[in-house]
């Protein structure tokens, strides 16, 4: 056993503050330490993106980061993104297009997508299929995770049109 | 999976990642991203007894393009390669490789210098500066030297780097003419069964110069001078391709692994190279 390190982290807008040994996975601080487990561990490995949240603007594997490494940091996971009540576009339009089946890649795939609109806030199916890599889905095929998103984009943007011009754009064109 | 015990420091300043490094030897190595090292100490392939975090070292981030040079902090991730317009305008090809690495989540954590500096013969960028004929600059307990990619790699996780130095900063003379990145893989963020970069510039249909480096066919990355002068003074028509095709075969010296048997990587790193080859011309 190691030192316990003091840790404070802003988790869905709440902040946290606990001890905790060092290799304490941030996917374990989330899903044990503060009952957030909207975020799953699928493969613990690196590839499949269950685990996926939000870290200071990045997209971030939280089987694939110490709790320590996000010390200061403000954390988005699935259960920041929308309520029961008052769903995001996306979620509503994965439940909308069949845009799962289990579930279980959801709220990893969800979670990686609302940052690819906001990087991206009108991306071609082939932009979408390059910016989820990082999210392994095991029933749909994805054809219906395209066009959850392409949908939840077009929602977006429809909303946002009449207010402002959607600025950052930022496109990255499929290398693969 | 959750690694062994460790120590974890997170120093301000090289000064205080070196003092940690000498106080502990062995027992202590710098993290960046963390996504080759974590998922090691995961697997129990590290033992990391002092793991330091290099996240909030000062100096060792940032991306200076010059008149003739580019330099790259160690922690510039590949992300900020890939968002960088002016380093792709500088450097085109570094984009192309960092799109072609593992995959968004990963590529928000993954540096530079933990790319370089890991010496999995896996990893792409190792190569890339090989080709680009990049230099790695180390600081250690003996004070700061430099020391070029193709010198750099030793065997698998074996480099000239000394356990107690840090890889602060990547260096390259700004490519000239036309580029390509080319990756086979199986599929989407997984490791090459075989890669080529290639650099190349020309005159009046003819190739001046061209410099190719092949990625995981070997326990370290290729750098084929021969397959580079087999194009120079060349058209690159088909046969001026072969020769290079088949002075880098006589480079490298791929294993048998899950990606295939030795004659497949060789079948594989040929069409790579010609692929990288036509496309590099087509741009120069
Ligand atoms: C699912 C997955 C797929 C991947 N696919 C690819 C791929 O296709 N191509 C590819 O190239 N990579 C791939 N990677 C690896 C990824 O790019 C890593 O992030 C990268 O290899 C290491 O960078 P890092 O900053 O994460 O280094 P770390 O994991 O922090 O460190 C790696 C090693 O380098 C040492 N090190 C780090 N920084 C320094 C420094 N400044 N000075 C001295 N030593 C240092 C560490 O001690 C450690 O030994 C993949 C990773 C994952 C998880």
């Amino acid at each position: 056993m190691s030192k316990k390190t003091h840790i404070t982290l802003k988790v869905n807008g709440k902040s946290e503050e606990f001890l905790a040994e060092p290799r304490e996975l941030l996917i374990y601080t989330l899903r044990e330490r503060l009952n957030i487990t909207g975020p799953h561990i699928g493969c613990e490995t690196s590839h499949c993106g269950a685990c996926t949240v939000t870290v200071d603007g990045k997209s971030v594997k939280s089987c694939t980061m110490f709790a320590v490494q996000a010390e200061g940091a403000e954390i988005t996971t699935i259960e920041g993104i929308g309520t029961p009540d008052s769903l995001h576009p996306l979620q509503e339009a994965f439940k909308e297009h069949h845009g799962l089946q289990c579930g279980y890649c959801t709220p990893g795939m969800i979670t990686r997508a609302a940052k690819l609109l906001e990087e991206n806030p009108a991306p071609s199916e082939e932009e979408i299929r390059f910016g989820m890599a990082g999210n392994i889905c095991r029933c749909t095929g994805y054809q219906n995770i395209v066009k959850s998103i392409q949908a939840a984009a077009a929602e977006m943007n429809s909303s946002q049109s009449s207010s402002s011009e959607a600025v950052g754009h930022k496109t990255t064109e499929a290398a693969e | 999976m959750i690694p062994a015990a460790f120590e974890y420091y997170r120093p301000k300043d090289i000064e205080g990642v070196l003092a940690i490094l000498e106080q502990h030897g062995d027992d202590a190595r710098v993290m960046a991203g963390g996504h080759s090292l974590i998922p090691m100490m995961k697997l129990r392939m590290a033992d990391v007894p002092h793991l330091i975090d290099l996240q909030d070292v000062g100096g060792l981030s940032g991306i200076e393009v010059t008149g003739d040079s580019i330099r790259l902090g160690a922690l510039v991730t590949q992300a900020q390669i890939i968002d960088s317009a002016e380093l792709t305008r500088a450097a085109p090809i570094l984009r192309e490789a960092a799109l072609q690495i593992a995959d968004p989540q990963v590529r928000y954590m993954g540096t530079i210098g933990g790319n370089v500096a890991n010496g999995d013969p896996g990893n792409d960028m190792p190569g890339l500066m090989q080709c680009l004929d990049a230099s790695f600059s180390l600081i250690g307990p003996d004070g700061a030297r430099e020391v070029a990619a193709r010198d750099f790699y030793e065997a698998a996780y074996m480099t000239d780097r000394e356990d107690d130095e840090v890889l602060t900063a990547v260096t390259l003379p700004l490519p000239q003419g036309g580029y390509a990145y080319e990756k086979q893989k199986r599929k989407i963020g997984d490791y090459a069964t075989a890669a080529a970069a290639v650099q190349i510039t020309g005159q009046g249909g003819t190739c001046t110069s061209a410099s190719i480096a092949m990625t995981n066919l070997s326990d370290t990355p290729i750098f084929s001078e021969d397959a580079g002068e087999a194009l120079v003074g060349t058209t690159v028509d088909d046969a001026a391709i072969k020769a290079a095709m088949a002075a880098m075969l006589g480079d490298i010296d791929p294993t048998e692994d899950n990606r295939g048997p030795v004659a497949f990587k060789k079948h594989v790193a040929g069409v790579i190279l010609r692929r990288a080859i036509t496309r590099a011309w087509s741009r120069a």
